[in-house]
């Protein structure tokens, strides 16, 4: 499907429209994915700007004030620490877990797999604003509120990891496997041999959304982790929220300053999905 | 491919093994080590899940069957939770909306989602930056993406609606209005969901192997026919999970409801969630709270094991 996009030198007039109006779609699509962040930042950078008035594209005072009062005013550094170290920390383990139990579904076959499965599945269904008071009774009879531990364990597995690396390990064809047993490779050997390499973009996919859920997630952090030097970034934006009420440039600074770790990892990520496939020369 | 898509189908326990199994025919000694395999993998997830999520959903259950405020203690009251809920008309209602949003969300975000994963998995000149620039919606917060959207679809001056009254249209009242009310939100969360689809569905397309294109544009299949005969199939594990799992979060819509809308106008877009959420906070009603996401929990599940019987027919894989 390669030959859509690329404008060879020779390209019939027909094939030569289907290319432009490709392209055009393409970046009309992107500026109106661009534009919220683009008026994030400039929000950011226009002091004392309201919410309720259009943005202008050009602000008339720039000034990173916000950024400077957003480092000033709060622990900026230790939280953004914090946020790192829980995603970074849920982010290692999902890919393990998921990766174990994901090769377990697709290539173990034992009683009852397909019931063990669909709990699994089950264990997404429930919204979360009905588990929290439970869960929060539970850490706390395990005395590990206000610990990262208490913040950590509830996400070290992931239905949603575990269901997207199931469907990629089915993917790989089975005659690589059974060429390796063939050799007299056992199932850890074959995991980590064949599947895992075979297995790459979806890993990394895993890594952009794991890290994603934890940086982002709100309601647990914020009832775990009631100490202020444990705060994390979304519960320190949300405080800046009720604290400058009218101050939007700093709770837009604080937004760019979440949002851009985030991009970066998914840029990085994106181009070891390339290398991935690129690299494990069986595709 | 026939006896391997079997034997990954799932709750489908008359399978043929397709690979040696020596757990069933091996030594009493194979077997055990075979068992002990099969738990190193499965322990590291089932731990954990069991622990944090398998048992507070038993303490949500048994919340359910209780009248609680969350501050004194709670009272049992067997299933009088269920049964108002189900004598409540507001709990249709907000069924309704929830499959309301589904129904507009679900086909807009999958075919926009697999046109983008197309478009970008070509050999486009800056296509990582494109990339990168879907995806920014889908990391941006739905407190900043839903102000963007209310400001863009205001009803009196909101680029939208400017844009229709230069064509000589009157656009409509948008979130205000209760009829437009939930198609807004489905706009912004289609618009906000995009770069995720994009993202799934371009891992599943770089599994797929170029010489299969290669294969077929020797033998003179066009871009349509290689679209439905390579892509689609190669593509249906990848499909199946962006069903299922768009399906899950369909149903727990909440962040752009409460966004957006907070319901209104006149609860025209409060959805399930969202009434779980007031049960619990605003009328301190968490019992027939935690018996609403019960009613939700069977919901999902029996859709989602529809789906997961249903992919036989059409979930190739590998």
């Amino acid at each position: 499907m390669a030959d859509i996009a690329l404008a060879p030198r020779r390209m019939p007039a027909r094939e030569l429209t289907g290319w432009i109006i490709l392209h055009v779609v393409i970046v009309l699509g992107a500026l109106a994915m661009f534009f919220p962040f683009f008026w994030t930042v400039i929000t950011s950078i226009s002091p004392g700007v309201g919410l309720t008035i259009a943005p202008t594209l050009i602000p008339e005072n720039p000034s990173l004030l916000a950024y400077q009062r957003l480092f000033s005013e709060l622990p900026f550094l230790r939280i953004i620490g914090n946020s790192l170290l829980l995603a970074a920390v849920t982010t290692v383990v999902q890919l393990v877990t998921s990766s174990t139990a994901a090769y377990a579904f697709s290539r173990l076959p034992f009683r009852g797999r397909g019931v063990v499965f669909a709990v699994y599945l089950a264990t997404m269904m429930i919204p979360l604003q009905v588990l929290i008071v439970p869960l929060f009774v539970e850490l706390k009879s395990f005395g590990l509120l206000n610990t990262y531990l208490g913040a950590l364990l509830p996400t070290f597995a992931s239905a949603f990891g575990i269901f997207l690396l199931r469907q990629a390990i089915n993917q790989v064809p089975r005659e690589l496997d059974e060429a390796a047993m063939l050799d007299g490779a056992g199932h850890f050997r074959t995991f980590f041999s064949i599947v895992l390499p075979n297995i790459r973009p979806a890993l990394a996919t895993l890594t952009v959304f794991a890290f994603m859920g934890s940086w982002n997630s709100f309601l647990w952090p914020l009832v775990v982790l009631r100490k202020p030097e444990l705060q994390t970034l979304p519960i320190a934006l949300a405080g800046l929220q009720g604290q400058y009420v009218t101050e939007w440039d700093i709770i837009m600074a604080g937004s760019v300053v979440s949002i851009l770790p985030m991009l970066a990892l998914y840029i990085f990520a994106q181009k070891y999905v390339i290398q991935g496939v690129a690299s494990s020369g069986i595709k | 491919m026939s006896v391997s898509n079997l034997q990954t189908s799932l709750l489908d326990r008359a399978t043929p093994p397709p690979l040696p199994r020596p757990a069933r025919r091996g030594t009493p000694a194979a077997r055990a080590r075979y068992t002990l395999t099969v738990l190193a993998f499965l322990l590291p997830s089932a731990i954990p899940l069991t622990l944090f999520v398998l048992i507070p959903m038993l303490s949500a259950a048994w919340v359910s069957l209780t009248e609680w405020n969350l501050i004194s203690p709670q009272t049992f009251v067997g299933l009088d939770n269920y049964v108002n809920l189900l004598t409540d008309p507001e709990t249709g209602a907000v069924f309704l909306h929830t499959l309301y949003y589904i129904a507009g969300y679900l086909p807009l975000v999958y075919v926009g989602g697999l046109a983008l994963a197309l478009a970008l998995n070509t050999a486009l000149k800056g296509r990582s930056f494109l990339r990168g620039i879907y995806f920014l919606p889908v990391i941006t917060s739905w407190i900043v993406v839903a102000l963007v959207w209310r400001w863009l679809l205001n009803p009196s001056n909101g680029v939208v609606n400017t844009v229709l009254a230069f064509f000589g249209i009157e656009g409509p009242g948008w979130w205000s209005d209760p009829v437009w009310a939930m198609p807004s939100i489905i706009l912004a969360s289609a618009w906000k969901d995009l770069g995720f689809v994009m993202v799934i569905l371009l891992a599943g397309l770089q599994a797929i192997s170029p010489d299969l294109y290669d294969a077929a544009k020797v033998d003179g299949a066009g871009w349509w026919r290689r679209l439905f005969s390579i892509t689609l199939p190669l593509l249906s594990p990848s499909t199946f999970f962006v069903l299922v799992i768009s399906l899950i979060n369909g149903f727990q819509v909440f962040d752009q409801v409460y966004a957006m809308t907070a319901g209104g106008p006149n609860g025209a877009s409060e959805v399930v969630v969202l009434r779980i959420y007031d049960l619990t906070f605003r009328y301190g009603a968490a019992g027939e709270a935690s018996a609403l996401s019960w009613l939700l929990f069977i919901v999902v599940l029996a859709v989602t094991l529809i789906q997961v019987r249903g992919q036989k027919r059409w979930v190739t894989y590998g």
